[in-house]
């Protein structure tokens, strides 16, 4: 990667255009396979779409509970998808990233994620979602640029419950804010689904009566 | 988990070199017993034998190192008691007799990645295992050949000892038997060459291969097969010039694989017969309970696998707890992702106003 740049995810500019969805699709490490979600937030209330890349963890839970050591990380951060030779396809790695990241592709039986294009990166190029995303909701720059750019500022630390997960990935939050927590839902305005009851209508699909 | 990592780490070094001292020993006491007290042992390939002791040891080492990693571990375990449960054992065995023919024998599973790393795969993982099934038990002295004392023309074959069988030199099985690692070697050329075929056109493992891990095997590999094949054109070509260098070369980069076994990539060998208990572990989690998403009620998982990695992230020291009493593990992938925008929503929220933009940037 290149030094001076990282990656920011800047929700509230996402468009929900798709364009990273499909760029993603030309990476050469999984080519054909786009690797990044396009969430659709609470579509009753709100507009809001969320695109989600690999935050690449400092320390990637995805890779702590591999029983193949099968995910590894570049030597300047980038957390690859696991290692074809290992991956033994138990899909520990997607149930348990905190951002809900990595893809079993069942076909192959195998692990895939975002490895942030690392045929790009490697060489000094931006990715490929960074490039093509219009409003740079996803954005491959330095900090000091986002930050006389943007309102807030950038942080790359989650508080999962107790755990605390630093990214090379960067979200745009208000100044002051150290960190961006999530302790289920209830505090941040969300509540838990009553065990049985229906789910909560997030997309588009089941509005229209398609799903 | 331990108290101290630092004490657990050392008992865990303890334990793996244990487990590599026992498996280095059983393969001496194999060798031992297998040649007849060593009189079917064969001085000439003792570096052979020397060296299998070793990587015996290193993968004792190593596979006890990796069976001590949390969810290895609970997978090794569940397993071992899926597949062994009481009344279906005998449907278990049907099902790894499938499992072992589609992923061990014909390997299929790499086909749906590509065809030319499925040929390119099954070439190379034949012709070592071919040449495995000779050359180990040649070394440890439990094959022997010997002409019979009654005949120049008859070759006889014993394995550990006991006459197995006779065959003729100008028969169609002596040219087989003889060349055989020759076979294998020709097996693993024609894998080599597809895989480096593919590597040098497929521009994803270009960027992510590194030479100590996907060059540095195949280099081996060639060079056991070219200077395995240089033994034979130097016997039948060139009347024997230079045998006894290129054995020794031979030997050399045969120990140097072997050394390097338990270490690089060559441990997947060992590694990989995972999947199978994976594949039991999936069938038992898909007749039990699903787990379902706190957040969107839909299920995402089995409840087992779910309530297990709760476990190994415990063991690990992931703290997913969370202070209203649930578990972030209960929440599947799409509600973490839908829950991350809106936490970083509400700060916005909080803050009294959207993250309103200044200039657009390019």
């Amino acid at each position: 990667m290149n030094g001076e740049h990282a990656f920011f995810i800047d929700h509230a500019r996402c468009i929900g255009c798709h364009s990273c969805v499909q760029a993603c699709e030309e990476c050469d490490t999984h080519r054909g396979q786009s690797m990044i979600d396009l969430e659709t937030i609470q579509r009753p209330d709100s507009v809001q779409t969320a695109p989600q890349v690999c935050m690449h963890c400092e320390d990637p839970v995805c890779a702590q509970v591999c029983p193949a050591d099968a995910i590894k990380m570049t030597p300047d951060g980038v957390v690859q998808s696991a290692l074809a030779p290992r991956c033994v396809g138990c899909s520990n790695c997607v149930l348990a990233c905190p951002f809900g990241v990595p893809k079993y592709q069942v076909e192959l039986d195998q692990m895939m994620k975002c490895d942030m294009c690392y045929d790009r990166t490697s060489v000094g190029k931006r990715p490929m979602c960074a490039t093509v995303c219009p409003s740079q909701a996803l954005a491959f720059t330095s900090r000091a640029e986002i930050e006389r750019t943007r309102r807030g500022h950038a942080v790359n630390e989650w508080r999962f419950g107790g755990e605390t997960v630093r990214t090379q990935v960067y979200v745009m939050v208000p100044a002051g804010v150290p960190a961006v927590r999530v302790d289920l839902l209830r505090r941040d305005g969300l509540q838990a689904a009553p065990r049985g009851a229906a789910p909560p209508v997030d997309d588009v699909a089941v509005l229209l009566g398609e799903a | 988990m331990s108290a101290n990592p630092a004490t657990a780490a050392g008992s865990d070094v303890t334990r793996a070199t244990g487990w590599g001292l026992a498996v280095a020993a059983l393969v001496v006491a194999g060798i031992y017993v297998g040649s007849r007290g060593l009189r079917d042992f064969d001085p000439a390939l003792v570096s052979y034998a020397g060296a299998s002791v070793f990587a015996a040891f290193g993968l004792g080492y190593r596979y006890a190192m990796w069976l001590r990693r949390p969810p290895t571990r609970l997978y090794w375990r569940r397993g071992w008691a899926i597949f062994a449960q009481k009344g279906a054992r005998r449907h278990n065995l049907r099902v790894l007799g499938r499992l072992v023919w589609d992923n061990v024998v014909t390997q299929r599973f790499i086909e749906r990645r590509s065809r030319v790393r499925w040929a390119a795969h099954w070439l190379i993982a034949w012709g070592c295992l071919l040449a495995a099934a000779v050359t180990f038990p040649l070394s440890f002295g439990w094959i022997r050949f010997e002409t019979a004392p009654d005949s120049q023309q008859v070759y006889r074959a014993f394995v550990f000892g006991l006459h197995i069988l006779s065959f003729r030199l100008d028969g169609w099985l002596a040219p087989l038997a003889f060349n055989v690692l020759d076979l294998a070697a020709v097996l693993v050329l024609a894998g080599l060459f597809l895989a480096l075929w593919r590597r040098g056109r497929d521009r994803g493992a270009l960027v992510v291969q590194q030479f100590a891990s996907d060059l540095l095997p195949l280099a081996l590999l060639f060079a056991v097969c070219v200077t395995g094949l240089f033994l034979t054109v130097s016997t039948h070509l060139l009347r024997g010039l230079q045998y006894g260098f290129l054995s020794q070369l031979h030997a050399a980069t045969v120990i140097l694989t072997l050394l390097y076994l338990p270490f690089g990539k060559f441990f997947h060998v060992f590694q990989r017969p995972a999947q199978l208990g994976v594949a039991f572990y999936k069938r038992a989690g898909e007749d039990g309970a699903p787990a379902r998403c706190e957040r969107c009620g839909e299920p995402f998982a089995s409840r087992l696998h779910v309530d297990d990695l709760k476990q190994v992230e415990a063991a690990l020291g992931v703290r997913y707890g969370l202070a209203d009493g649930g578990h972030y593990q209960d929440l599947c992938p799409a509600c973490r992702r839908k829950t991350l925008a809106l936490a970083q929503g509400a700060l916005w929220q909080a803050a009294g106003r959207g993250p309103e933009r200044t200039e657009t940037h390019g």
